[in-house]
């Protein structure tokens, strides 16, 4: 049934299966009566199947592409509009692979910590879980136990959506699942979040919404300046194509650097910086990375963690598939813009994560922090950086979801996540002590663990081009070891603070999604060649065009 | 016999290795350890008792050494110029031009560090069980302490910039949970974040450093015509070097050239002069300087901070909040030592550049003095023992700074074993006066800890500098080598005296060490006991640390064996000659007769005379009043190097407060502004919707209510003829045919 043509359709399309199964559960229901909590459970097993199997289709897919081959693979191909030129265009080379399986795990660990199953008695009755009649500022009620079946479906959809954005090739079918990716989102931080949900799900809303509509305009600019080029049924396209690989390779031989200028200014510098913003918002890129933060701390965990796990990376991920192979002549012109860019955000948001005292707020800065390293890397256009980019945000897409359930688990047990007001915590919760000094260092770049591997690639990549930014981005190294060291010098060392003295250290619900993620950011650490030997020769084909380095 | 095994190296090409395919046990067996009581080890302690605890922390770390042991039987058994056991597991990443292997090496300066690290670190462990008997979370400890030796040696064995980096972080890290050991201490978890942090500072200069020479291998930074600095890759002259190694003309065959982290490879290719590759780097600069030069400092401001070296020292002295087996191991014999090691590994790079050796030089020699005078006046046992930790890596810098590397190595290796003797007896003290670490509140210890007494007594010996213990052959050797150095430049200018001043500076430390170190002797040992605070008086030791002193003292007198000068028995120094093929780098110094090296010699030991008697004077049994009427003499003076010069409130309010308030003021910038922006934008869109919907109700609405309201009016005005009277229809009816007269005739 699934074969290497149609694996990467069925990784993005198990988590929607699962959501029909979800509503047809929910229209038995109305019509068999059974109980409310039965339904709950069979929609958590449905979702929890569902997203397993995408995993699983997801590690199969890593698993058959063969890294020693360039171009790319495991394609499903076919004529979706004739009329135009749309196709279904699914593959993945070596830049997505990494991202597909990234998405699968990460979103297989959302589903794990969105259960409330694996907890102890005391542990769920201080996160809410149990149902205590009433649901309020005070006693709020978990998200994992609050209208279930349509958290799934939300969390399904999400699914769908990002893995759909990473193995589309064709630009239509890829700003269909970007856009999908967008609503559920909106839902799951607007319903199952925080005190701020409403302010926090509309801001992240309507900003990623103006970077559609800028993609959008870019994507329709691109398209009426393409060529024809051959449709899955061996005919030619009428005038134009969606496809990029196509594209991708008239935007090699200089097809849109000579489209014809827009209102005096050059077409490729403008599809540029309308696609640049469009994806920079979702990094997100100094100045408009101030949803983040907001979204982060409203989002309840498993939303954090999908947010910050892939849904940044879609940002580096459309650069990288579009601005680069399509326009590789505005990319040059940009690339130190991109660069100081990135310098802004790696020192700027470092310095803001040192002043901040809320956990998951400064968790969420230092990914703003982190994600700079990647839009370094990758403007410097040499091997190395770019490899040191795109392995960052594999990177990153394994510590910073550690971070964000980190955070989750003192929040589910104190419900609030100042750091001045903690102490001691070490003493009462070791284990959890031992897991977050494992992922803060993990975060700060200790050798042995995946991050330091990607910082170091990155800044010795874009050493020899941008000599000052480096050197500039490097001092990041120190500020983040002290905003780390001081949230856990705060929090965690000192005497204990006798509130926290009963607290129930880590339940299994937990231990389940923190230690394979360490794990994986262990193994990562010794031997990153793991990940890095699958999505260097995409990369090294991508800048082989832009820069002779 | 120095030069012709140098000139064998040149000519032969690259370095001969060996496969030894067992190197990674070395490492790896610790790293056992420590995983095992990381995971398990509260269960295994609470089970089985602390015994099991113990017996794999100090099992694995054996083994270790055991297994260096093999290595070393290996290495000796090969000729010098042979002697390089390889051992790669694994590439660990590649991409570009970057290529890392997880790969192990030994050559005999590695080999010299490995051997000591595992074997003090074996008995540091042996006399923790009796150290941390009574502490509950002793599996915790060792974990770290096992972490920490994995860490050490492969800071040591890493065959690449990467992999000692690797370790370099690690046993900053190991540094860290350390000295925040006991965490519930609000301090001692400050000293260890202040330690990391600091590190980190040095871990900047250190990256940049490897950047710069990684780069620089393999192209150069070149004014482009527009005016711009622009890395260009390999040039003309590079490919005629490129040829030249492949054989084509005179160059040597094998030699790989071009941006690499390899050590070895680094080393094949600056050392085979043929390659070109030394003078090219040379004519290199970089803002003005010879790019040597930078990239040198560059490096040594890591060292800076893993070796506390002026003015990143601040974290070390704070870092005996730790327990002290721990800051015996990792802040006296071994990590501190990292950055002299880093300094003799790269001895062929270092020695290019004048301007490199001449900055770690001085500040090697500004840091032991420097320290030395903050030695004079602690009144706490370790806070002296660190001091002069500090001063003594300046002796080491010096050393490894001015050329002699063998004897900045040499240094290293005899402070590693009197420096821990030295800890783990102030230790037994600590132990014995119930956790008190005030000298003034001790005294006449002499008797009741006679092994104690004796083992710190050796170790000052050999610290002061008196011959027959080691550590005057290692410091002798490094100040004579500093006075005859006389190629030093500093930041580029030539100063052919810098060599003497160093020397001069030396000295005057090398008397302060004396001084304070026997001041502690007596302070501790010597008079009546003044610690009244507790009834039980001070024992000896348990067995398991007494037996360790011991063992370590022992070890610091007899390392003198194979530093004895050449002046003494006419060939060189046993370690000078083992290191040899380690340390491929020429130095020129001053050629001086051996009646000369005579008088420094007798220099060196009038000095430490000199300070121990003072020191003896003023301190033996506490009777001497003049230390008191000093004191008050020069109260403001003593004050100032009480307070250590007030580096740390210095730093706390510039950098400190500095960032933190940069800090806020982001976040300010942040909230406010950006977000404020975001959120006017968002304001001015529903204001721009207010009023859009307020267009929409009033204007466009309104016109259509208009419309219909209007018809609504006419329609109401004309029910109004709808009156069913007939005359006023006709009324209507006649009206309306006038009009229609009236208007024919007017439109005619």
């Amino acid at each position: 049934m699934i074969s290497q043509q149609n694996v990467l359709s069925w990784a993005t399309f198990f988590p929607l299966i699962g959501l029909a199964v979800i509503l047809i559960l929910m229209a038995t229901r109305y019509f068999l009566g059974f109980s409310r909590r039965a339904l709950d459970e069979l929609a958590r097993s449905t979702g929890l199947i569902a997203s397993g199997l995408s995993f699983f289709c997801s590690v199969l897919a890593w698993v058959w592409f063969d890294p020693s081959q360039s171009g790319v693979q495991l394609v499903q191909h076919f004529t979706w509009i004739k009329g135009f030129n749309i196709e279904y265009l699914v593959g993945v080379d070596g830049l997505s692979i990494s991202m597909v399986l990234l998405t699968g795990l990460i979103s297989f660990v959302a589903f794990v910590a969105s259960m409330p199953w694996w907890s102890s008695a005391k542990y769920a009755r201080m996160a809410g879980m149990v149902e205590h009649g009433h649901d309020d500022g005070h006693h709020p009620q978990h998200f994992s136990v609050r209208m279930v079946p349509g958290y799934m479906c939300m969390l399904l959809l999400l699914q769908t959506g990002m893995m759909g954005t990473f193995v589309a090739l064709d630009m239509f079918l890829f700003y269909v699942f970007w856009e999908v990716m967008l609503l559920p989102m909106y839902f799951l931080i607007g319903i199952w979040g925080g005190p701020r949900k409403e302010y926090a799900a509309i801001k992240f809303f309507l900003y990623t919404l103006v970077g559609s509509v800028l993609m959008l305009l870019a994507i329709i600019g691109i398209y009426y300046n393409s060529h024809a080029a051959p449709l899955a049924d061996g005919s030619m396209s009428a005038g134009h194509t969606f496809n990029l690989i196509e594209l991708a390779k008239q935007g090699q031989e200089g097809v849109f650097a000579g489209s014809p200028a827009v209102l005096g200014f050059a077409f490729s510098k403008i599809a540029f910086i309308a696609l640049f913003i469009g994806f920079a918002i979702k990094i997100p890129m100094f100045p408009f990375h101030t949803w983040l933060p907001d979204a982060h701390v409203e989002a309840p965990t498993p939303v954090s963690v999908i947010l910050a796990g892939i849904l940044l990376k879609m940002g580096p991920y459309g650069i990288l598939r579009f601005n680069y192979p399509l326009l590789p002549d505005a990319t040059q012109w940009a690339a130190w813009v991109v660069a100081l860019f990135g310098v802004i955000n790696i020192v700027y948001a470092a310095f803001v994560c040192l002043a901040q005292s809320d956990l998951k707020k400064l968790i969420a800065y230092s990914s703003v922090s982190h994600m700079g390293f990647t839009l370094l890397g990758m403007s410097a256009m040499t091997p190395t950086g770019i490899s040191g980019a795109v392995f960052n945000m594999f990177s990153h897409g394994i510590i910073s979801p550690m971070l964000f359930l980190i955070a989750g688990v003192i929040y589910d047990r104190a419900h609030h996540r100042e750091i001045g007001r903690f102490g001691g915590l070490a003493q009462a919760l070791p284990e959890y002590a031992g897991i977050t000094g494992l992922a803060f260092f993990a975060s700060l770049g200790l050798p042995g663990m995946c991050g330091f591997v990607s910082e170091f690639l990155v800044l010795v990549g874009s050493f020899p081009v941008f000599l000052g930014f480096t050197i500039i981005s490097a001092t990041a190294v120190i500020i983040t070891a002290a905003y780390y060291l001081w949230a856990i010098h705060r929090a965690f060392l000192g005497k204990l603070n006798p509130v926290y003295k009963d607290y129930p250290d880590l339940v299994w619900r937990e231990r389940l999604v923190l230690y394979p993620l360490g794990a994986i950011a262990i193994v990562l650490g010794f031997y990153p060649q793991a990940v890095l030997g699958v999505i260097n020769p995409a990369l090294t084909l991508l800048v082989s065009g832009l820069r002779p380095m | 016999m120095e030069h012709t095994l140098q000139a064998a190296a040149h000519a032969t090409g690259p370095l001969p290795t060996h496969a030894a395919g067992y190197l990674w046990l070395i490492p790896f067996l610790p790293l056992v350890g420590a995983v095992i009581n990381a995971t398990m080890g509260a269960r295994l302690q609470r089970r089985f008792g602390k015994g099991l605890v113990h017996v794999i922390g100090v099992g694995t770390v054996a083994l270790s050494f055991v297994v260096a042991c093999i290595a070393f039987v290996q290495m000796w058994g090969l000729p010098p110029e042979h002697r390089f056991l390889q051992n790669t597991v694994w590439n660990a990443f590649t991409a570009g031009k970057v290529s890392v292997d997880l790969g192990f090496a030994l050559d005999p300066l590695s080999m010299m560090m490995a051997l000591a690290v595992t074997f003090i670190s074996a008995l540091i462990h042996v006399f923790s069980i009796g150290y941390m008997a009574d502490e509950p979370s002793y599996w915790r400890f060792f974990a770290y302490m096992n972490l920490f030796v994995f860490s050490m040696l492969l800071l040591v064995m890493g065959d690449n910039f990467v992999l000692m980096f690797f370790g370099w972080e690690g046993v900053g890290l190991c540094s860290y949970l350390l000295i925040a050991f006991w965490y519930t201490d609000p301090q001692k978890a400050a000293a260890g974040m202040k330690a990391f942090i600091t590190n980190r500072f040095g871990d900047f200069g250190f990256v940049v450093g490897v950047f710069l020479l990684f780069w620089a291998l393999g192209g150069a930074w070149q004014q482009a015509p527009d005016g711009k600095t622009k890395y260009v890759e390999t040039d003309a002259h590079a490919a005629a070097y490129v040829a030249a190694a492949r054989g084509e003309g005179q160059g040597v065959p094998h030699v790989e050239i071009g941006p690499t982290l390899n050590f070895r490879l680094l080393r094949d290719q600056i050392v085979n002069t043929d390659t070109g590759v030394a003078e090219k780097l040379k004519a290199q600069k970089m803002f003005g300087f010879g790019i040597l030069g930078v990239i040198g400092i560059l490096l040594f401001v890591g060292a800076m901070g893993k070796s506390a070296q002026l003015p990143l020292h601040v974290w070390l002295p704070d870092a005996m909040a730790g327990p002290t087996p721990v800051s015996a191991l990792i802040h006296a014999a071994t990590m501190v030592t990292a950055g002299v090691y880093m300094v003799a590994r790269l001895n062929f790079l270092f020695a290019l550049s004048a301007t490199a050796m001449g900055w770690v030089a001085l500040i090697g020699a500004l840091t032991a003095l420097f320290a030395a005078s903050i030695g004079f006046f602690q009144y706490d046992i370790k806070k002296v023992l660190a001091y002069s930790t500090v001063s003594q890596l300046g002796f080491m810098f010096i050393g490894v700074g001015v050329g002699a590397y063998w004897a900045g190595a040499y240094h290293l290796l005899t402070h590693a074993f009197f420096k821990a003797t030295l800890f783990l007896c102030s230790g037994s003290v600590i132990l014995a006066c119930h956790h008190e670490q005030d000298m003034r509140k001790m005294g006449g210890l002499g008797k009741p800890m006679p092994i104690t007494r004796w083992t710190y007594l050796v170790a000052c010996f050999a610290i002061a500098g008196f011959p027959w213990a080691s550590g005057f052959y290692s410091k002798d050797e490094i100040l004579w080598k500093a006075f005859t150095q006389e190629g030093l430049k500093f930041l580029g200018m030539p100063m052919p005296y810098l060599g003497q001043l160093i020397y001069l500076i030396g000295i005057v430390a090398a008397t302060g060490t004396s001084f304070y170190m026997f001041r502690s002797y007596y302070m501790t040992f010597s008079g009546e006991y003044r610690g009244h605070g507790h009834r039980h008086l001070p024992k000896e030791s348990p067995l398991s640390i007494t037996l360790v002193l011991v063992a370590l003292a022992t070890g610091a007198v007899l390392a003198a064996v194979i530093g004895i000068p050449y002046a003494w028995t006419g060939h060189a120094p046993l370690l000078e000659h083992w290191l040899e093929p380690a340390l491929p780098a020429i130095v020129h110094f001053a050629e001086k007769s051996h009646a000369t090296e005579y008088l420094f010699q007798l220099i060196g030991v009038s000095v430490g005379v000199i300070g121990w008697v003072a020191a003896r004077a003023l301190y033996k049994d506490g009777r001497s009043q003049v230390p008191a009427r000093l004191l008050l003499r020069w109260k403001r003076a003593w004050t100032v190097v009480y307070n250590k010069y007030y580096v740390d409130e210095i730093y706390q309010a510039t950098i400190l407060r500095g960032s933190v308030g940069f800090a806020r003021l982001c976040s300010w910038f942040d909230k406010y502004i950006i977000d404020g922006l975001v959120n006017l934008a968002g304001a001015i869109a529903r204001v721009a919707a207010e009023l859009d919907g307020a267009i929409d109700r009033y204007i466009v609405d309104g016109a259509v209510n208009l419309v219909a309201g209007a018809t609504l009016a006419a329609g109401r005005g004309l029910r109004r003829l709808q009156t069913g009277r007939i005359q006023t229809y006709l009324y209507g009816a006649l009206a309306g045919a006038i009009a229609i007269v009236f208007l024919n005739f007017l439109l005619k």
